[in-house]
């Protein structure tokens, strides 16, 4: 008696923890299921402007465009009561004009790093729909921080970049302590004491 | 208070938790009771000697001492006395004494209400706790002290960042972290039964209470930071899937699933490796949350090469204290006893039923606030996923989530039918379906609808097992009321909580169905909106103590009537060279008019009005969920004496 009683309960304890296998089974495979369907569509891929000009993305496409706000590009008005920001954001190679409905965030300033979500219209007019200024007042895009040093045209240990507008006629500086030592006080926050 | 003080006690700090993690883990291998002895006293004396450093800081902080780096950096002469106090905690070095701060207090409250424990558990849990103390101390002492000199002072401090001076950075950070930090004493727990061999219903009794205080702890803490970014960042948003608020929402999902699952240890003595491994993932995830973040890894990869002596000091520190503890966890949990059976269908099967859904929910957060950052470090190309990603997925695994948290609580143990559970449950169904299509065709979103139908769902459920318990309507009302009243506050609790998260579903439900415009308007014109006409009346300036204000006076009015007169503001921080809105808001906590203020331009001024209904509620909700954990907590068997009389019964 004893043996037929203890083999349901064997079975039934293996059954048990089965269905709770599968249960785990299911929450991990709907959450998989549902991560790549979403990483399929809501994928937001980071691109610099002069990305934008070689690739042609579909209109459809949600992007992410960073670079800087090109000195004395923005421009906004206000007609009637709507509100319309237009500027471009340059990587240093190509600037990609910008049109945005909206209030801008309070860093955002001309020649700084900016990074604007949203659409490319078939015009070649990037469409934002949220504008991002970089709380770091140094940022600017790893790539163009790249090219611009390696160029010889930026040294980030003597100050503060260039402006975005200069970049592409910048010539490479002769280093003389008088140039050096406004760029080191421009930059106050980050020198040492 | 000299600087140096702060700094030699910090050194003595460091010194104190490695002896305890020594003595606790080493006396209790090698049963030397004298030396496990020792370990209460060391934690308190750890506590002691970081609170004699943080109160350092924060008298340097008082009085302006700027021959401090720290001070230097993030304040200056001019800011009110509140801020100087607060941020002290506003910056990387002092956040994380702040963090070594709680830590201690964490070893110091095991050591002070812990005297119950079988000594060699106390030590160990202790030990454990020196140990975790020990490396992130060495880390603020070596690569993050807050006390180092600079010569000569400078006149004034460079001022902190100016989002940073308000209200709630005084409360928020210390709340959240004691939340963050709180989870230690669990993962403590669940390492010291590995290292012991032994789990059973007491140690669950053990650790509840503790994962319990850290839960409502965290509740509070994201709570308060999600209503700071509403009210300070001026976007009108209160979520924003930000790498930095997931990093808080990780640990919080798999601290609720443990919460729940030590319930099943403390009653049914199953699932007890499980549980283990949540204790130590949600710690892990506290970790990483906090230190990742605040070196900024998880942002960018170079801010790692800005300092890379910081970077990789923690990442070490980070992959000692989750590593070991997981190497543990495979050696010793094969070896630990399974626990009892339980159909699937039971209180048992939903809390599991819980812990499957918080864990996936966790899953596809982590993966989605982690993923970009692999894909960077292996191919370069830049990435990034936002609330469409997290909507798609958290979404769908929320709602049978919610459909079974007002079932659960009323099956019974070991062995339930879901026929009976759903009859007593049919006229909060039937209410939540009448309000979802309700919602649903009034405002023709079948997801808002959803949403608002799930929310009156958890608060009647919540409350449908309590009328069960108590047998309203069926009994008289004053027995009805004498059985309410002698129901465990451990019922009331989680009834509460429940209600709490059915509250802020239905004010992220709300928020849905915001609006906002943005309008460039004259002073003296004005535009309608939402019901409500919003008049600027006029644009003035004001001088702040630190700052000037440029501000606009709204004044909105409904039927000709006025309903409120807004004052949103621009403030200028001349010393940081920087801008930062100030919104406001006018609440009647079912709907939030809210206006932040723009650039002005020929004159005329850019305003940012949200309509936002039922916004309030999610903050609401989340401390109603906070208050549901606080409830519990204060149940009298859960109290200090209750496991001691529990263990003499064994005994005897």
């Amino acid at each position: 008696m004893a043996i037929k009683r203890g083999v349901p309960a064997i079975l039934k304890r293996k059954h048990r923890r089965l269905i709770l296998l599968l249960a785990c089974g299911l929450g991990l495979g709907s959450a998989t299921a549902l991560v790549l369907s979403a990483f399929r569509q809501n994928l937001v891929f980071f691109v610099l402007p002069s990305d934008l000009a070689a690739q042609h993305p579909s209109p459809e496409r949600t992007l992410r465009l960073g670079g800087l706000v090109e000195t004395g590009s923005v421009h906004r008005s206000t007609k009637g009561k709507e509100v319309d920001v237009r500027f471009r954001i340059t990587d240093g190679h190509t600037a990609v004009p910008v049109t945005f409905n909206g209030v801008l965030p309070d860093l955002f300033r001309e020649g700084q790093g900016v990074v604007a979500l949203g659409t490319l219209g078939a015009d070649g007019t990037f469409h934002a729909s949220e504008v991002l200024a970089k709380h770091d007042e140094t940022y600017m895009p790893k790539d163009v921080a790249e090219a611009l040093k390696r160029k010889g045209l930026w040294n980030p240990a003597k100050g503060p970049p260039p402006p975005a507008s200069t970049w592409n006629t910048l010539t490479v500086p002769v280093t003389t302590p008088a140039a050096a030592a406004p760029a080191a006080s421009a930059g106050g926050r980050q020198t040492g004491y | 208070m000299n600087p140096e003080l702060g700094h030699f006690a910090l050194a003595l700090a460091v010194c104190l938790a490695a002896a305890q993690g020594i003595f606790g883990l080493m006396g209790a291998q090698a049963r030397r009771e004298p030396l496990m002895a020792a370990t209460p006293a060391l934690a308190v004396g750890q506590l002691i000697a970081l609170g004699t450093a943080f109160f350092t800081l924060i008298w340097c902080n008082v009085v302006s001492d700027f021959s401090v780096l720290n001070v230097v950096q993030n304040s200056q002469a001019a800011k009110p006395l509140l801020y100087k106090i607060t941020g002290t905690w506003g910056n990387h070095e002092g956040s994380i004494l702040l963090w070594c701060f709680i830590l201690a207090l964490c070893g110091a409250a095991v050591a002070a209400f812990g005297q119950d424990l079988p000594s060699s558990l106390r030590a160990r849990v202790i030990g454990v706790l020196g140990a975790t103390s020990a490396g992130f101390l060495l880390f603020a002492l070596t690569e993050s002290n807050p006390f180092l000199r600079v010569w000569p002072p400078p006149p004034d401090g460079q001022g902190m960042n100016p989002l940073l001076e308000d209200p709630g950075l005084a409360l928020h950070p210390p709340i959240l972290y004691a939340g963050y930090v709180g989870f230690a004493i669990p993962f403590a727990f669940g390492v010291a039964a590995l290292i012991e061999g032994r789990i059973d219903a007491l140690w669950g009794r053990w650790v509840r209470p503790w994962a319990l205080g850290a839960w409502c702890f965290l509740t509070g803490g994201i709570a308060l930071g999600s209503w700071w970014a509403y009210y300070e960042l001026g976007w009108g948003g209160f979520w924003f899937w930000d790498p930095v608020e997931n990093a808080s929402l990780l640990p919080w999902l798999t601290g609720t699933a443990l919460v729940h699952s030590a319930i099943v240890v403390e009653k049914r003595e199953a699932l007890k490796v499980w549980t283990v491994l949540l204790a130590i993932a949600t710690f892990s995830l506290s970790l990483s949350g906090t230190f990742l973040v605040r070196s900024g890894i998880l942002n960018s990869v170079h801010a790692f090469a800005n300092d890379p002596a910081r970077g990789i000091f923690i990442l070490a520190l980070l992959g000692l204290v989750i590593g070991s503890a997981l190497v543990l966890f495979a050696l010793r949990a094969p070896a630990l006893a399974p626990g009892g059976l339980f159909s699937p269908i039971s209180r048992e099967g939903a809390l599991v039923f819980n812990n499957i859904m918080l864990c996936a929910i966790a899953a596809v957060v982590f993966t989605g606030t982690t993923y970009p950052m692999f894909v960077n470090l292996l191919t370069g190309e830049q990435i990034s996923v936002g609330k469409p990603f997290f909507d798609a997925t958290v979404l769908p695994l929320t709602i049978p989530l919610f459909a079974a948290m007002s079932v659960g609580p009323m099956l019974p143990w070991k062995r339930a039918a879901l026929g009976p559970v759903l009859q007593r449950l049919w006229w909060a169904a039937l209410a939540a379906l009448c309000v979802g299509f309700l919602v649903g065709f009034g405002v023709r979103d079948g997801l808002v609808g959803l949403a608002f139908g799930g929310a009156v769902w958890l608060a009647l459920g919540a409350f449908a097992d309590i009328v069960e318990r108590v047998r309203l309507f069926r009994l008289p009302l004053r027995e009805s009321l004498a059985r309410a009243a002698g129901l465990p506050r451990a019922a009331w609790g989680a009834t509460v909580a429940h209600l709490g998260m059915g509250i802020t579903v239905a004010g992220i439900a709300g928020m849905a169905l915001a609006t906002h415009v943005i309008v460039a308007l004259h002073p003296g014109e004005g535009v309608d909106f939402a019901g409500y006409h919003w008049q600027l009346e006029r644009l003035y300036d004001a001088p702040g103590p630190n700052y000037t204000a440029r501000v606009a006076e709204i004044a909105v009015e409904k039927d000709g009537r006025r309903v409120a007169l807004l004052t949103p503001s621009r403030r200028s921080y001349p010393v940081q060279r920087n801008t930062v809105t100030d919104t406001a808001i006018r609440t009647n906590l079912f709907r939030d008019l809210y206006a932040a203020v723009g650039e002005e331009q020929n004159g005329k001024v850019v305003l940012r009005l949200h309509r936002n209904p039922l916004v309030p509620w999610i903050w609401l909700g989340a401390l109603v969920m906070a208050a549901g954990g606080a409830l519990s907590l204060s149940d009298r068997r859960l109290r200090v004496g209750a496991p001691l009389k529990a263990a003499a019964m064994a005994k005897a």
